[in-house]
């Protein structure tokens, strides 16, 4: 498999999201927003790419009985590296995202590339495998962000597009489930018709 | 009164599932049948309950008084995965009867995020013991609830004639919508 081919299966084919039904939790939690969802989409993208590079490096050093538990402490430094360089720089999309930037660690996507590819590729294919993956996810939030806006808010990126009120239930809780539930169903079709 | 805020708020009107989308994971994965998802309910009350307990001693006794709480992600997923470990072999060893009903379900545990994710709001919050203890205690049982009614509508679904592209974890999602939707109906009450 091609380096290019690593980073654009996580966009459609391999969608952690929409096709693979990884990670959930954040995807429900942080698309109120199309920049929330956003935020949250790189800071995984970072966190992925990293501990894909890492862990590929060290993978032989590993007993393999332990590795799992070996795994979680480097994605969990990562994450902890997000966590305080945001709360530093970008303290308004922290306290957005809250909690969902420390259960980056339990994020199903992260630990499954590390045990299903970068514990078995070299160095640049994990790196490529990671960002691919980590901008999958940053293409799933932001689309279900920016529907939730756009329906919710009427409102793009935060920039107000008509003077009155959405759709509320949109931005409430119930109203992610019913936009990601429609969106898989969406992906599904289109994976069907190619 | 104190007490029974913590209880409804955390049973009803923040549901852990419904409301913070925690735990989302297990809620979609094991909620085919109803006996399977009273069995990942009873693990999570137990883990979840016990999680926070260590949890918050390591945070109050170890971690602050270090000055090192910035290792607070790295120790949490650390003493949860410990501890669904422990647990495991314990139960394994003092009672098989509770082993065998709740086993299948501990490992798939420690990705729970709702465990982490409980643990770091008890914190977030500022709860002392006692009031964590009853937090915990009453966000598992939200948990279970959402759990057990889901399960319940969805063996009901698959009985029913939907279109093929919504088979499936589309049509699970909108019927967890509605759900939360009927969740909504308890806000404010608090």
């Amino acid at each position: 498999m091609t380096n290019l081919q690593n980073i654009t299966k996580g966009f459609i084919r391999e969608n952690p999201v929409f096709v693979l039904l990884l990670g959930m939790c954040p995807t429900l939690g942080v698309s109120t927003s199309a920049l929330n969802g956003l935020g949250m989409g790189l800071a995984t993208t970072f966190v992925l790419l990293m501990s894909n590079v890492v862990i590929s490096l060290v993978k032989n050093f590993i007993p393999d009985k332990v590795r799992i538990p070996a795994y979680i402490v480097i994605i969990a430094s990562f994450v902890t590296v997000v966590d305080l360089s945001m709360s530093a720089y970008l303290q308004d999309l922290h306290e957005k995202l809250g909690i969902f930037i420390p259960l980056i660690v339990v994020n199903c996507i992260v630990l499954g590339r590390a045990e299903a590819f970068a514990s078995k590729n070299n160095v640049v294919s994990s790196a490529f495998d990671g960002f691919g993956m980590g901008l999958g996810f940053t293409i799933a939030l932001t689309m279900l962000g920016t529907i939730r806006e756009l329906l919710g808010n009427l409102s793009f990126f935060g920039i107000k597009l008509v003077e009155t009120d959405g759709i509320l239930l949109f931005i409430l809780p119930p109203g992610a489930f019913i936009a990601l539930g429609f969106l898989i169903a969406f992906v599904n079709r289109l994976k069907k018709t190619t | 009164m104190e007490y029974f805020i913590i209880v409804f708020g955390a049973i009803f009107v923040n549901n852990i599932v419904l409301s913070q989308f925690l735990g989302i994971c297990p809620f979609l994965g094991v909620s085919n049948k109803v006996e399977t998802s009273m069995g990942m309910a009873a693990a999570v009350v137990f883990v979840l309950t016990l999680a926070t307990m260590v949890t918050y001693m390591v945070q109050h006794f170890v971690l602050v008084p270090l000055g090192i709480t910035y290792l607070q992600t790295i120790s949490y997923i650390l003493i949860i995965a410990a501890l669904v470990q422990m647990v495991e072999i314990i139960l394994k060893k003092v009672s098989p009867a509770l082993y065998q009903a709740l086993g299948v379900y501990l490992p798939l545990i420690t990705t729970n995020c709702a465990i982490l994710g409980v643990a770091i709001l008890v914190i977030k919050n500022n709860f002392n013991m006692v009031e964590s203890v009853v937090y915990s205690i009453s966000t598992a049982v939200g948990f279970g609830l959402a759990l057990v009614i889901f399960a319940g509508l969805r063996e009901q679904m698959e009985l029913m004639d939907l279109p093929k592209g919504m088979k499936g974890v589309p049509t699970s999602l909108l019927i967890a919508g509605l759900l939360s939707m009927a969740f909504m109906g308890f806000a404010g009450l608090v």
